[in-house]
């Protein structure tokens, strides 16, 4: 039997620039999985980029992410797009496994791609593994990518943040927004949207999220010719959809208007060289602390011959080396 | 006559006294006579009815030994219905396939594999008319296991005894009609719940005007249980989606003490004894209550909860299966103990697949047995008045109690909408799970034996003999369909399913009239269901495990 | 960084009408409590769906819960429909399946049969083979 899964990275490649999809899920594991054929896949595939806009789209739990992800892939599939989405959801931090239930709230969503991702633990990984599985989808030629994830950790908003058009999803009457303030998702917001409209406390959801940023605005922000817009949405009645693809329309124009696309791809590609030079110095950290070096520039410091900041320095230059 | 009245001994003894009893020894096997009620009141058929909705209870009539029935064709189950009727039974239970309980045809790809397999196969009005040919209607009280598709089963049911002569104010039956627990546990839904709901009520606003003697719901904490739920969450959701009924049949103008009164449960029996028998009294004493103080009922017909009681199928083992006769058995007392109207004992072999003829001829002599030999059936609610009996009761109503004030709060002082809020936000499908895997664990770990599972596991001589269907029904089935389909009026059919879609757009009409128009020129049951998904919509349960 | 590299990915569903989801549901779990990533699809899909899911999540396996006596017909045509697919993913089916139809769909190309009452262990257990044999 044929089978792709046994292919060689380029063979895997290969194929996937023709968009077959069992070798684009292939290249995908391998990416997740930030082994050597990740780094294989990001060399051969970094000089077929097309350019695919990269929406970031999260909010709290129970926010309805996916399914107004759901419905808006469909609206954009319904328009002659060919979208990707990586749905991001957390894997159980006691036994590493998750329940990855995306594709439930997409059902009906039959032309795009769909890949669940567990976040496995390791922040530094899903921070490598993310723009890997954006490079991968922009080569094969889908647009746009949408990553979709919950907004509570710190990497999920950074991997999110890095995102051309940046959506944070709020629901009324939970104090969302004052949720995502603290959250840091305020700053890096393009379009908000507060979902299940129909609730209470839908305009106050609204009126903080104004107040917050009036506030933001007074304070500076880099981009003042842009204010994000606060767009009210129903995922249960398919209500106001359509109106969030033209936000993040109207924004993708106003980043090329403006210059700042190639700002935030830069930005971008900054973010993916600092996550990788971390990964490879905290594996390098770990490595280091099973070796003798360490164990003597520890009991050296803790005897009191040298100071910490000198230990550092020492520890910084094995590192290097 | 004021002294009676004052009286809760003497009262219940002048409704006893009024009661028209069987004509058997109320007596043990060794002949002492015993009383029909023991303990303090409130008595049995007294407010709040925690000991029973009648005064004398068993000691008039039995429970209603209903047993489900349907597979393969319309002809097929007609076959066993006459066999039921002949034998003297007066109620018929159906059970439908899996394509008709979803709204498909037998023809839709999705149906493959599935016709006349868990039920019979209904596509259009002429199946219904094979299902009841040669049958009184106006002498039998039939229910029909349906949900989503309801409304159409019913227009088709009352259009083929109107074709007979029987007019739809003599039908006498049960619906089951429940779309709520659809969307909790049993998962044949097929438009969101607020359309849904719609359909619900304009059958009960049809049926309160038209049919008196039909109840148009039945509302089910059977499957809610099976999918996992414990004891107090299939009381406790059950009773909200009956509140949930009729804040929305209020809200449509309709009289409490008219349809209250049409309103009737469907429980489960499992194997934890008093919890069970605790759960039965609490669901009446809760609904008594709330219907009087929170609906303002002011008949006491309206406040009763009558119940049918199915022994829990999610209990039976593939493992050692004759043992599940003894499951059964003390399944089925406990609803003969917590006072049950009715009652379906399930067959040894259901584990595996559907009932063969000799299982379901154990089944029904197992509830023979409590009836007639055990004289349980002799005293009203015999337990009642024991510390521990009392004590669950109570338990089981501050448990229900717990839920139905989160799903007040989750409504803003609706049930109707916090049960619809529970639906959206998962509420119900979550607990529900949640449940059901802390239970298998239970198992796993071996905290909880499972006779024949998990434990005495010796003796496992392999399986009964297990009734198929086999595929030639399925085919049988489409051709006979096709044939429908060649011979109607294919323009009225068109037209009558564009005046259903144009009725499903306006909330102000009412349903039934239309579906009724559309069965009768011969368009399916799918046709009618897509009709109105044009309007309405599909429903996908978006919360996960 | 190569501890996670092994997870197993497992796609679940219920393939056709059958609405029966408690079993599939508590199999979920156990399987994430086992450590697997378990891409659950739930109630209504078809063997094109599953297909699609299968080849963009790159599954390592796929388990079809099945409750309403349509396994001989069902199970067969997902075997086909992943062959047709070209898709190389072993299938295990589990629920009601009497011990008579475990030969038939083993010969339909089903790779492993959970039956009822099948504890946490040999659930996961039967996953862990089935997928290091493929």
């Amino acid at each position: 039997m044929t089978s792709v899964r046994n292919l060689p990275v380029d063979a895997l490649v290969e194929l996937a620039l023709t968009d077959d999809r069992r070798a684009v899920g292939r290249l995908l594991t391998l990416v997740e999985r930030n082994g050597p054929e990740a780094t294989e896949c990001a060399m051969m595939l970094h000089a077929h980029g097309t350019g695919s806009h990269v929406i970031g789209i999260t909010g709290a739990p129970g926010a309805g992410k996916s399914t107004l992800v759901g419905e808006m892939v469909q609206q954009m599939v319904d328009g002659g797009s060919h979208p990707a989405v990586l749905a991001v959801d957390p894997s159980s931090p006691l036994t590493g496994g998750a329940i990855l239930g995306d594709r439930v709230r997409m059902a009906g969503v039959t032309e795009a791609f769909i890949r669940s991702v567990a976040t496995r633990g390791h922040a530094g990984g899903l921070a490598l593994a993310i723009p890997g599985a954006v490079r991968v989808f922009d080569a094969v030629g889908y647009n746009p990518v949408v990553i979709e994830t919950v907004g509570v950790g710190q990497v999920e908003v950074d991997v999110t943040a890095a995102a051309d058009t940046t959506v944070v999803v709020v629901t009324p009457g939970m104090g969302d927004a004052v949720q995502a303030n603290k959250a840091g998702l305020l700053e890096v917001a393009d379009i908000f949207v507060v979902n299940k409209a129909d609730r209470p406390g839908a305009s106050d959801a609204r009126r903080d999220l104004e107040l917050m940023l009036d506030l933001s605005h007074m304070t500076g922000q880099e981009d003042a010719s842009y204010r994000p817009p606060i767009l009210m949405t129903n995922s249960l009645e398919g209500e106001g959809h359509s109106a969030v693809i033209d936000a993040i329309e109207t924004h993708r124009r106003h980043l090329v208007d403006t210059g700042q696309l190639a700002k935030r791809r830069r930005r971008r590609i900054e973010f993916e060289i600092e996550s990788r030079l971390s990964t490879v110095f905290e594996q390098r950290m770990i490595e280091l602390k099973t070796d003798q070096r360490w164990v003597d520039i520890v009991d050296t410091t803790t005897a009191g011959t040298i100071a910490p900041p000198a230990a550092s320095q020492q520890v910084a230059n094995l590192l290097l080396h | 006559m004021s002294d009676a009245n004052d009286d809760p001994q003497q009262r219940w003894q002048a409704a006893y006294d009024a009661s028209k009893l069987r004509d058997v020894p109320f007596e043990t096997m060794s002949g002492v006579p015993v009383d029909a009620v023991y303990g303090d009141g409130p008595y049995p058929g007294e407010y709040p009815f925690t000991r029973g909705i009648h005064a004398s209870m068993y000691r008039s009539r039995l429970w209603t030994m209903r047993m489900f029935a349907g597979f393969g064709t319309a002809e097929d189950t007609n076959g066993r219905f006459k066999e039921l009727l002949g034998a003297g039974g007066t109620g018929l239970s159906t059970a439908f396939d899996m394509p008709t309980l979803m709204g498909r045809d037998s023809d839709s790809p999705w149906s493959l594999g599935e016709v006349g397999r868990a039920g019979v196969a209904i596509d259009t009005l002429s199946d219904m008319e094979d299902l009841f040919a040669d049958i009184d209607l106006a002498g039998v009280s039939t229910s029909m296991t349906i949900n989503g598709p309801a409304a159409t089963a019913l227009a088709m049911y009352l259009s083929v005894a109107e074709k007979n002569g029987v007019a739809r104010s003599q039908l006498g039956g049960t619906i089951q009609n429940d779309i709520l627990k659809e969307y909790q546990a049993q998962k044949e839904y097929i438009y969101p719940p607020r359309p849904s709901m719609r359909i619900v009520t304009d059958m009960v606003r049809f049926t309160t005007a038209e049919m008196p003697r039909w109840n148009p719901v039945s509302i089910s904490g059977y499957h809610i249980r099976e999918a996992g739920a414990t004891a107090a969450e299939e009381l406790a959701f059950t009773l909200a989606n009956g509140f949930a009924y009729v804040e929305a049949a209020l809200a449509a103008g309709e009289d409490v003490d008219t349809f209250g009164k049409r309103l009737s449960f469907f429980f489960n029996s499992h194997s934890d004894f008093f919890e069970e028998i605790g759960k039965f009294r609490a669901a009446r004493r809760i609904w008594a209550r709330w219907m009087k103080e929170r609906y303002g009922a002011t008949d006491e017909r309206a406040m009763l909860c009558r119940f049918h009681t199915q022994t829990a199928g999610v209990s039976l083992t593939a493992q050692q299966p004759e043992i599940n006769i003894a499951r059964v058995a003390i399944q089925a007392l406990a609803g003969a103990l917590g006072g049950t109207q009715s009652l379906h004992t399930d067959s040894y072999d259901e584990a595996l697949a559907l009932p063969s003829d000799k299982a379901a001829r154990i089944a029904l002599r197992t509830q023979q047995i409590v009836a007639h030999e055990t004289g349980v059936v002799n005293v009203a609610d015999p337990l009642g008045g024991a510390p521990f009996i009392e004590w669950m009761t109570d338990e089981m109503e501050r448990q229900a109690e717990d839920v139905f004030a989160k799903l007040d709060d989750m409504g803003n002082g609706s049930i109707l909408e916090g049960v619809y809020a529970g639906i959206e936000n998962g509420y119900f499908v979550g607990e529900i799970a949640d449940s059901a895997y802390r239970f298998e664990r239970e198992v796993n770990a071996g905290r909880r034996i499972i006779v024949g599972v998990n434990g005495f596991t010796d003796g496992d001589d392999g399986e009964a003999n297990l009734l198929r269907i086999d595929q030639a029904t399925e085919d049988y089935q489409r051709k006979r369909l096709d044939t429908v389909k060649r011979e109607r009026n294919q323009v009225a059919v068109d037209e009558s399913l564009a005046s259903l879609t144009a009725a499903a757009t306006d909330t102000n009409t009412n349903l039934m009239p239309p579906i009724i128009e559309a069965v009768r020129t011969y368009a399916t049951l799918e046709e009618v269901a897509m009709a109105m998904e044009q309007v309405f919509g599909t429903y996908v349960e978006k919360a996960i495990v | 960084m190569t501890d996670k590299t092994e997870q197993i990915r497992i796609v679940l569903a219920k393939l056709g009408l059958d609405g029966h989801d408690r079993g599939i549901k508590v199999v979920a779990r156990m399987l994430r409590d086992a450590g697997m990533e378990v891409i659950y699809l739930g109630l209504r899909q078809t063997t094109d769906s599953i297909v699609a899911a299968v080849e963009q999540e790159d599954a390592d396996v796929v388990g079809l819960s099945m409750h309403n006596a349509g396994h001989l017909t069902l199970a067969p045509a997902m075997v086909e429909a992943l062959r047709q697919g070209d898709i190389d993913v072993p299938l295990i089916v589990g629920g009601i399946v009497p011990d008579a139809d475990v030969e038939a769909l083993e010969q339909a190309g089903v790779a492993a049969i959970l039956g009822p009452g099948a504890s946490a262990e040999e659930v996961v257990a039967t996953v862990r083979s089935v997928v290091s044999e493929a």
